[in-house]
């Protein structure tokens, strides 16, 4: 069983930032129809341990490459560079201090309970979020070696993440 | 031995090796039992054609069991002795229980699960809802003419871990192969599905007696893929009921009342909110026990008026979980009403002016999800024909996590993740030589650990002393495709590993299943030894089978050496299931499946490459 095959590899994708979403959720149907667990439900034990091991991981594979800022993440990792290490002082002091900005804005408005600002700040992120995206594309080019630039947006965009996870919380907490 | 013959995967087995399995829908108030009869799903009656099965378990003092109707028929009598709603305490402690004061039964004040005292001892709500099992087996067996391959038990999207584990518990009981435990809205979704030929995002609205399930599936040439679930498995039509028992006691000044009166007064809320469904008002008329009498007109109006609000805590898991999916009411193409309790009309209006659309009520509420189970246990069992090519993608309802430093969760595996998943996550130790860490795994969304359900603790031991923080324990989390999970932890500078099944904090223990299993078999005068002997030799007959098919298809995949190693061990086991000799049965069971782990592996490969090579064969790196 070859599980140590990269996920662009096993769902026959070419390895780059941009991706062809509709195949790739054919490619994960197509795999998940042949391993799931439903499949071999009337199988051997050692069948069955097989196929729920193969599941995990193609539902794993599917899940990184799903989403942008996790595939980001896992293709530099296959470069051999962590972003996801915790290191606010590699950040730039200006993009801290914004941070910090945002994070008071969202405080503010959750305690106001102010729905259309939190919308609002959202939308933002969201627009945000795209343009980093398509800083994306090219910092992890094939023939960009260094991986460092992407590395940067990799972690700004973690940060976005968490700010709109706070949105959304605060916005459910709003609606309860 | 069956004639053997060349299979591919998606065709159809001959009609004498059809496999008998059945759906159970294991309901709260109700239960029902399907299965697949010439390509058709249908629910299987009991002798006077009655496909409903009240969940309702009598235990009268003579020792014997009633279920069903013949239990029902003690409920105002003997309340203390007849269980009803059972499901509401699958894997719950005492205190979890909304309206336990309200409850007639003795309950044992234990730490776990709950238990109750009746008159043929201590029962747990597994072994009540493995009564309920029983029944519903025997009547398959009864009407389908032969054993059980096995069978998929419904539950509630929503149960957790603890509610999942609880319910497996009670098929092995009551002596079901569980194929799969299997969502029940997913269930309505394949059943509904399958029937209209669907195609889009569909919503699921599962209000039962006592769980309330919504679920997003977006449903795409065969795949019902579950984009997020969300509920309350303790809200139901029983709340329903209540708020009318609480109206008429309120109305009548009767109480406080009798335990047997309690339970007259709450069938009569039951009736007068299903009259509501179809008139204007009810009556509610009784003489009590006590000489008073009750005599009241409840109007649909008032019935709106006070249950309005659990109408509205429904679509608060509705909102977050059409967030969870990333989606708005308005790509919703279709809202499928599932459960006896979605017969309430004002909820189908307030259902309805939510989605901006008439929910879809044109199956039986009551039967989908049984229906829909026996459709995938049908498939499960090896029956799948060219037509039946489908597949579910469930998710995990609730997040596991953790419990860290400050009794706060570190959340491992989260909500709506397609399963089966596997996560891991390192920690350390946080004291000089620290040989040992406890390890807490709980259930939920919230962030401190008190607010989270508890499912297990476990202690990894003999962790070499090292300063604080050099440890480096990884903790993997790993859910199956019944949405259950297993732990297992292990230092990764030693390699020390502790492995638990979660269980512990509100299941029952291996042993005292096994206890109970053994109770069962003495009571119906089985030698537990000869049934062991049975259930091995059936298994050795399935294994036998199974191996058989794959060498069929993919022989080719073993040399002649290891070929050789597979056939020896399947004349051991041919020759152990000829004999009784449990031992060898399972040594011999052991062996094939050792000589066939590698075989497995080989043939999954095979048809993961098979599956990519349709259209992409020339990019891939083999």
């Amino acid at each position: 069983m070859d599980l140590q095959q990269d996920y662009f590899s096993l769902f026959g994708l070419p390895q780059g930032f941009d991706i062809d979403k509709d195949r790739l959720e054919q490619a994960y149907r197509d795999c998940q129809a042949q391993v799931h667990p439903d499949r071999h439900a009337h199988r051997s034990d050692a069948e069955k341990r097989v196929s729920m091991q193969w599941a995990t991981h193609v539902n794993e594979a599917y899940r990184t490459l799903r989403k942008p800022l996790l595939r980001a993440r896992y293709m530099l990792s296959l470069r051999g560079v962590d972003a996801g290490i915790e290191t606010n002082t590699a950040m730039a002091p200006a993009f801290l201090m914004e941070q910090m900005e945002w994070r008071e804005g969202v405080e503010e408005a959750r305690e106001g309970g102010d729905v259309s600002d939190l919308e609002h700040m959202r939308q933002r992120l969201d627009l945000h979020e795209r343009e980093l995206h398509q800083n994306l594309s090219g910092q992890l080019a094939e023939d960009v070696t260094d991986g460092e630039l992407a590395a940067d947006t990799v972690r700004r965009l973690m940060f976005i993440e968490k700010l709109q996870i706070e949105i959304d919380d605060a916005l459910e907490a709003l609606e309860d | 031995m069956a004639l053997l013959q060349l299979q591919e995967p998606g065709e159809s087995t001959a009609p004498h090796e059809h496999r008998l399995a059945v759906g159970i829908d294991l309901g709260t108030t109700n239960s029902l039992v399907a299965s697949v009869r010439n390509g058709i799903s249908v629910c299987l009656n009991d002798a006077e054609g009655r496909s409903m099965l009240p969940s309702v378990v009598h235990y009268p003092r003579d020792g014997t069991t009633l279920v069903g109707r013949g239990a029902q028929a003690f409920q105002v009598d003997d309340p203390r002795n007849t269980l009803v709603s059972v499901k509401r305490f699958m894997g719950r402690g005492v205190k979890d229980v909304t309206h336990i004061e309200s409850m007639p039964y003795d309950f044992v004040d234990t730490e776990g699960m709950l238990r109750f005292r009746t008159a043929a001892g201590v029962k747990t709500p597994v072994e009540v809802s493995a009564e309920i099992l029983k029944h519903l087996r025997e009547r398959a067996e009864a009407s389908l003419g032969g054993s059980l391959v096995g069978a998929v038990i419904t539950v509630p999207a929503y149960f957790d871990d603890a509610q999942r584990q609880a319910t497996k518990d009670a098929a092995r009981l009551a002596g079901l192969n569980v194929l799969r435990l299997l969502n029940e809205p997913t269930a309505a979704a394949v059943a509904y599905g399958l029937e209209n030929a669907s195609e889009g995002v569909y919503a699921i609205y599962d209000l039962g007696g006592g769980t309330f399930d919504i679920s997003i599936l977006k449903l795409s040439r065969g795949v019902f893929e579950v984009m997020a679930t969300n509920g309350d498995a303790s809200l139901g039509g029983d709340d329903f009921d209540h708020r009318v028992f609480c109206w008429i006691l309120d109305q009548s000044g009767v109480a406080p009342v009798s335990d047997s009166d309690a339970r007259r007064l709450q069938a009569l809320a039951r009736r007068a909110k299903e009259r509501l469904s179809t008139e204007e008002e009810a009556q509610v008329r009784v003489t009590l026990s006590t000489g008073d009498e009750v005599d009241l007109t409840l109007t649909r109006e008032t019935f709106v008026e006070m249950t309005r609000t659990l109408v509205n805590k429904t679509l608060a898991p509705v909102r977050k979980a059409l967030r969870d999916a990333d989606l708005s009411v308005d790509e919703i193409k279709g809202v499928v009403m599932v459960g006896g309790a979605t017969r309430m009309l004002h909820l189908q209006q307030a259902v309805g002016e939510f989605f901006g659309q008439s929910p879809l009520t044109n199956l039986d509420p009551d039967k989908v999800v049984a229906l829909g189970a026996a459709m995938q246990a049908n498939v499960l069992a090896g029956n799948r024909t060219a037509d039946d090519d489908w597949l579910l993608l469930d998710v995990i309802p609730l997040s596991l996590g953790i419990e860290t430093m400050g009794g706060l969760v570190e959340k491992i595996v989260p909500r709506n993740s397609t399963i089966p998943i596997a996560k891991a996550q390192e920690f350390t130790t946080f004291k000089d030589g620290q040989t040992a860490m406890a390890i807490h795994v709980v259930q939920g969304e919230r962030e401190l650990v008190s607010n989270c359900r508890s499912l297990a603790r476990f202690e990894l031991r003999g962790i070499p002393p090292m300063t604080a923080g050099a440890a480096r324990i990884r903790v993997s989390y790993q859910v199956d495709a019944d949405g259950l999970l297993a732990v297992t932890a292990r230092e990764m500078s030693s390699g020390v590993e502790a492995q638990v099944v979660v269980k512990p904090s509100y299941g029952l223990a291996d042993d005292e299943i096994a206890d109970m299993l053994k109770a069962g078999f003495d009571n119906a005068g089985e030698d537990a030894k000869a049934r062991a002997v049975r259930e091995l030799q059936v298994e050795g007959e399935r294994l036998l089978e199974a191996v058989q098919q794959a060498l069929l298809a993919d022989g080719v995949l073993l040399d002649a050496e290891e070929r050789a190693g597979v056939d020896a061990a399947m004349v051991a086991l041919r020759q152990a299931v000829a004999e009784t000799d449990a031992k060898a049965l399972r040594k011999a069971l052991d062996g094939l499946s050792r000589q066939t782990d590698a075989f497995a592996a080989r043939r999954m490969d095979k048809s993961i490459r098979t599956a990519l090579a349709g259209h992409k064969i020339n990019e891939l790196k083999v």
